[in-house]
């Protein structure tokens, strides 16, 4: 076998073991499947009513933003992952086999993008039981799902930076999460720009994430998108260019103690 | 390959801590090699270098024939390493944790599977194989990390450690499992801070203390170094040990001394020295609460050697930087 046969063998092999610890620990199993069910029914039925979308109802206004927020995090377990690994110190033996090193990295971020499909799947389900509509043409559909899938995978890489950086998996659990929560809040995923103070809307309106959910929006409402979809596009790129080669930077740094 | 290990000035400093100071080490082809120390001596640090984890400041090693720093790739696949951490994944079963390993040695899919249940088997874990490692004992974990060391039946392989944290019994397996290996031509290098560990099992022994290697040897040669064999005498009034050495003085290799109320005499010859002993003793009318012919052991050794004891300073070291 060749060097990359080898090294697509080895992310796949780590990538599987990735995907085996989900429905091993409780915790994550609920996070991956009750929490964005209970996010959705609490969105619509508790606060929906409160919220003033013009133009929309408020589900088919929040789905594609709380879809695209849940996306975001799923990468989080490649963060524990990680860090659990080098506390562990299972980052030895894996670096005592004649594997590819970059699988460990690899092998994580693409087991997540697995994770996303099925989060996708399941936020879709609730969002059509509880009155979502898709109403845009298949195409621009699936680009919204290939959207999110790839921002799923951005975001993946800045898990594994925060899972390389952080001391313990609760440390990375508390970055993630400080970091993550204002800037998918202070966004147009769940309410409009237009409805926050003066002062934040300039904030929210340039927060990257507004641009994914914008995007999204336009691509599973059929609403006219502007420059948001290539924004979008742009900026995720922008965080996969940046934080892989970080993650990987990072990743020499701390096993070289 | 004569040589399975062997290193050359090996130096490696974390900031201002000097963990190696020019360490050589060789160790041949099919034997068990000690290093033996106490916590902060430089073993891991050794190791870890050996196994390409971490590369030298200066000096040079070779591994089954390798430069660990030049041809870190081909070390890797002939070395197998086990680590004083049980660097198993707890979310998969013992299985999934050996086939995992054996994919990454690019065993094969087949070949992988056949191995792990093959490996499980012989470390006595088939009935747990298909369980969470996290339900598993401490001796377990153990002994599926040694298992997941020899998934490829490599040449060489490093134990870090390997029964550090475990109770006696575990420890007796572990020993037995790895004295199995041994038999069938694996070489081994063992750091361990237990004494009797590196007494049973090794071939040879380095002790190294501070970076520095202090002594080398065989179990035999290093335990010569502090003499041979000793009498203990428990006297029933303490307060006679004064005369209790001038009386045994005459049958000593070397002067009797007091330490901490018994009276140590050392001896050139085991046979008949309790009776001769025992007859002064009397005469001179002291009487004796217990007596007996001890062995040195490597506690010995490297108390001699070091001038502290190994155990007491493995409880008061800092953790090793890593």
């Amino acid at each position: 076998m060749t060097a990359l046969a080898y090294g697509i063998s080895d992310t796949l092999v780590l990538a599987k073991r990735s995907l085996l610890r989900i429905p091993r620990q409780p915790d994550l199993l609920v996070g991956f499947t009750i929490q964005p069910i209970l996010f959705v029914l609490l969105f619509v039925f508790v606060f929906g009513g409160a919220i003033q979308t013009p133009g929309f109802d408020y589900v088919d206004f929040l789905m594609p933003g709380i879809i695209v927020q849940s996306i975001c995090f799923g990468g989080f377990v490649t963060a524990l992952g990680l860090s659990d690994d080098l506390k562990k110190g299972l980052m030895d033996r894996f670096r005592s086999l004649p594997m590819t090193r970059s699988a460990l990295l690899t092998g994580r971020t693409l087991g997540d993008v697995v994770t996303n499909v099925f989060q996708l799947v399941v936020m879709i389900a609730v969002g059509l039981l509880v009155g979502f509509n898709f109403s845009s043409s298949v195409g621009e559909v699936i680009a919204g799902i290939a959207l999110c899938l790839l921002i799923g995978y951005a975001f993946s890489w800045v898990f594994a930076f925060i899972g390389l950086t952080a001391s313990s998996p609760e440390a990375a659990n508390a970055y993630g999460f400080t970091i993550l929560f204002p800037l998918t809040f202070v966004s147009s995923a769940f309410v409009p720009v237009a409805s926050m103070p003066g002062w934040l809307q300039p904030i929210a309106e340039h927060n990257p994430f507004t641009y994914m959910v914008n995007a999204v929006r336009a691509l599973f409402l059929g609403i006219p998108a502007g420059n948001d979809v290539w924004l979008a596009l742009a900026w995720t790129l922008a965080i996969i260019v940046v934080f892989a080669p970080l993650s990987a930077w990072r990743y020499r740094r701390v096993v070289a103690r | 390959m004569p040589v399975a290990v062997e290193t050359s000035r090996l130096h490696k400093s974390y900031g201002d801590v000097r963990a190696l100071r020019g360490v050589d080490l060789r160790v041949e082809t099919g034997s068990v090699f000690g290093l033996l120390g106490p916590n902060g001596a430089g073993k891991t640090t050794a190791v870890r270098i050996l196994t390409t984890l971490l590369a030298p400041d200066e000096g040079s090693a070779h591994v089954a024939g390798f430069d660990v720093v030049r041809e870190a790739a081909k070390v890797r696949q002939h070395i197998g390493l086990a680590g004083q951490y049980a660097a198993v994944d707890e979310n998969l079963t013992g299985f999934e944790n050996l086939d995992m390993v054996g994919r990454l040695y690019h065993l094969g899919r087949g070949r992988s599977r056949e191995r792990s249940r093959e490996l499980l088997a012989s470390f006595d874990l088939s009935e747990a194989g298909d369980r969470l490692v996290r339900t598993y004992s401490g001796g377990m974990r153990r002994r599926l990390d040694l298992a997941a060391a020899l998934v490829a039946r490599p040449p060489v392989l490093f134990l870090d450690e390997p029964t550090t944290g475990l109770d006696i019994r575990s420890r007796i397996g572990l020993w037995d499992a790895i004295e199995a290996l041994v038999s069938e031509g694996t070489t081994v290098l063992l750091t361990t801070q237990y004494l009797d560990e590196a007494d049973r099992l090794a071939d040879r022994i380095a002790v190294i203390d501070q970076g520095l290697v202090i002594a080398e040897g065989t179990p035999d040669e290093l335990k010569a170094q502090v003499g041979g064999e000793r009498l203990e005498i428990h006297l029933c009034d303490g307060d006679l040990g004064d005369e209790a050495v001038a009386a045994l003085a005459s049958i000593a290799s070397e002067r009797p001394f007091l330490e901490n109320g018994t009276v140590r005499v050392p001896v050139a010859e085991r046979r008949g020295t309790i009776a001769n002993a025992v007859r002064r003793l009397d005469e001179a009318g002291i009487a004796i609460d217990d007596i007996s012919v001890s062995t040195p052991t490597l506690d010995d050794v490297f108390l001699t050697l070091t001038g502290h004891a190994a155990e007491q300073e493995a409880e008061e070291a800092e953790a090793p930087a890593r």
